[in-house]
């Protein structure tokens, strides 16, 4: 919902792309939020043709595998075990069955909106076993990592934290190294980029010569993004500039940074249809060791890997858009989904089923 | 009175009595209900509408309402959009032992407050209690007729191509104000819930008769998913304006922050009209003189295809399909 001074300036950016943009681009929005808000806000009808907007793997939920959903059921299944989630997690289909479905036999699994109301059940209830859900990039970990910081100083022993974070710098470059997709420019994540600020991604322009704007996710945000890097490509240049000056800082916030450096160490991740990528992902560190629900619980799950037919892991290297996808709309539908970028409130799936119905 | 409700409240014996007597049948108190026969006997004639609705709230109390107040209103507009005028309700709680007598005492005040300003009478009910843990705290059904008046002809499926499309005030509200007064949220949100009575605005504009198609209270399900109802009922297209829809910039903010749309974010005490075209404006005006509609607006029109589609024009241009909501990720909220 947006007042009319935005729609005016929304208009006048609107134009200054159209004037500006004379050859084809292709721009990737590696978040979800971004998808999701340029399907809401309808941005690629009011585009010129040959600005082309597809996205990336930022969502938290959709980049996990296979596999970690499979241990995060088995975990929910563990006698004594309280399992707290971001409300996204419980319909994410593993290999037999969803968080979802372990609730309903009996298992409890409960929503929260931060990890701070994990730590309170595990006050309340010093018999069980409170585990945490760690899911998402760097902006869902400090307050992880807050958490776990506080659990040390109260020495709340039955709070545990299943870290499965993500970093997003290195899995931009591998998915630029591994040169799959054509990439003109990067819309890159808000959020994330308040915490990590600007400086993680000069290796962008720097080795790989693409444009990068850091945008928030109102549509004067995005437009003022997207008008930047149709800019900067047509002038010949690549930058990382920063269009969401109100929450982004070159250097980051390093409050949130020391926080993440007192309690993870940086190891390698699986990311869903990427896989393993070096250096990208967030552990829990020896000083914690305690706490980390992977040291505490063994959990090795037996899998059987991607549903059949899901182009998910596609849809997230940008390789393919989700209406290429020919279980897409059909047999995965929100109600029903086979995989997770259909479930995600951030999924690429979940955002062009339900709002990109109008040539979105 | 104990300070809890036990077991025992729910016996059906002495303890039972005293809670109905000294704390639940008082402030509700009227010729039919004191009778405390097995069920009321009732003398009406004419069209009569009857609904039902079960009310689970958590938490019990937010701010602007309680599960109480909630329980009466939605009942209320459920027969009030159909045109009725409501006039009796069954009230039937269910508790969960262990539950404070205060707040009992404190929910039933906000029943007979919105009884006594209403007009609408408790006519029968039922009181049950039952172990911990099998009910969250308390749960309310409540079910109520109202008269219809002859000459009225409101249906979902009654909405026609041209119909404009009234909204009676801001979305999200009570959404917003039940997750806000959620204790885990960890920040303050100044909205308080909507939740009201709709039936002097629905009597307000009932003399419109046959100009009145369709109305709905956008309730749990919000305003785009009520929408998809009338439009797939009456296998209609409807297509409405972002900039006309009115919502509040704490309504929006916390939206935001929380990553909801307030088009899908609940509402306890909002009309939508859909009206011949040529009376819209005349229903509009006499909707703002009310004060639960003072902020009515002229959100939309209904078009002539029949897909069922509801498409949002946004404020730059675009268009929009929105779709009925999917799945609840939301905690409970009526």
């Amino acid at each position: 919902m947006i007042n009319e001074i935005e729609t005016r300036l929304a208009r006048g950016l609107i134009e200054e792309i159209h004037r500006n943009s004379k050859h084809p681009v292709r721009l990737m929005e590696f978040c979800g939020g971004h998808t999701v808000a340029i399907l809401k806000f309808g941005l690629r009808q009011l585009l010129p043709p040959t600005v082309q907007l597809f996205s990336g793997p930022g969502c938290p939920v959709c980049v996990t595998s296979v596999r970690d959903i499979d241990k995060i059921i088995a975990l929910s299944q563990q006698p004594g075990v309280i399992t707290a989630t971001f409300g996204d997690l419980l319909r994410v289909p593993g290999s037999h069955s969803s968080l979802q479905q372990s609730r309903a036999m009996g298992n409890d699994i409960r929503v929260v909106y931060s990890a701070l109301e994990a730590l309170d059940m595990a006050r309340q209830c010093p018999e069980k076993t409170v585990v945490m859900i760690g899911i998402g990039f760097e902006t869902t970990a400090p307050t992880i990592a807050a958490s776990l910081l506080q659990a040390q100083k109260e020495n709340l022993r039955n709070y545990k934290v299943l870290s499965l974070h993500k970093i997003t710098p290195p899995v931009i470059q591998a998915l630029l190294a591994a040169g799959e997709v054509r990439i003109d420019g990067i819309i890159c994540p808000g959020h994330v980029s308040a915490i990590i600020g600007a400086r993680p991604y000069d290796f962008i322009p720097s080795r790989f010569n693409i444009a990068c704007a850091i945008t928030g996710f109102k549509l004067l945000d995005i437009l003022e993004g997207i008008s930047s890097l149709v800019k900067q490509i047509e002038e010949g240049r690549a930058e990382v500039v920063i269009a969401y000056r109100s929450a982004v800082r070159p250097e980051g916030n390093l409050t949130a940074l020391s926080l993440l450096d007192s309690v993870f160490e940086v190891t390698g991740a699986e990311w869903r249809g990427i896989g393993r990528v070096a250096r990208s992902g967030y552990k829990i560190n020896n000083t914690f060791r305690e706490f980390d629900a992977a040291e505490f619980y063994k959990l090795s799950p037996s899998g059987q890997g991607e549903p059949a037919g899901c182009l998910c892991g596609d849809i997230l290297r940008g390789v393919r858009l989700p209406a290429d996808c020919r279980l897409f709309g059909r047999s995965c539908i929100p109600e029903h989904p086979v995989g997770p970028c259909m479930v995600s409130a951030e999924g690429a799936c979940s955002a062009y089923y339900l709002y990109g119905g109008l040539n979105g | 009175m104990d300070k809890t409700i036990l077991l025992a409240h729910g016996s059906g014996g002495k303890l039972s009595h005293e809670l109905i007597r000294s704390l639940i049948a008082p402030g509700i108190a009227n010729d039919l209900l004191n009778r405390m026969d097995d069920s009321a006997i009732l003398d009406i004639s004419g069209r009569i509408a009857f609904t039902t609705d079960s009310f689970v709230v958590n938490p019990l109390f937010f701010p602007g309402g309680d599960i109480g107040k909630l329980a009466v209103c939605g009942t209320i507009n459920d027969l009030s959009v159909m045109g009725a005028s409501p006039l009796y309700l069954s009230l039937s709680l269910i508790i969960e032992e262990g539950l404070p007598t205060a707040d009992l005492e404190k929910i039933m005040h906000s029943i007979s407050a919105m009884t006594a300003a209403t007009g609408v009478r408790v006519v029968t009910g039922d009181t049950k209690v039952v172990n911990r843990g099998s009910a969250d705290k308390l749960f309310i059904n409540t079910a109520g007729i109202g008269s219809v008046p002859d000459g009225l002809n409101i249906s979902g499926a009654n909405a026609q191509p041209g119909d404009q499309i009234i909204l009676s005030g801001t979305i999200g509200d009570h959404g917003v104000a039940v997750m806000a007064g959620r204790e885990k949220l960890r920040f303050k949100i100044p909205v308080e819930s909507d939740c009201a009575p709709l039936n002097s605005l629905t009597a307000d504009i009932i003399s419109f008769g046959q100009a009145i198609h369709s109305m709905r209270d956008p309730t749990r399900v919000g305003l785009a998913t009520t929408l998809n109802e009338i439009a797939s009922q009456s296998q209609v297209d409807v297509v409405i304006n972002e900039t006309s829809i009115p919502v509040k910039e704490a309504v929006n903010s916390a939206c935001e922050l929380l990553g909801l749309d307030p088009l899908y974010v609940a509402n306890e005490g909002k009309l939508i009209v859909f009206a011949a075209a040529d009376q819209a404006q005349a229903i509009l005006n006499k909707m703002q003189q009310n004060p639960l509609g003072r902020d009515s607006a002229i959100i939309g029109e209904v078009r002539a295809k029949h897909s069922g589609h509801v498409v949002l024009k946004t404020a730059v241009g675009a268009s929009r399909i929105i779709d009925m909501l999917s799945g609840e990720l939301l905690p409970r909220i009526c």
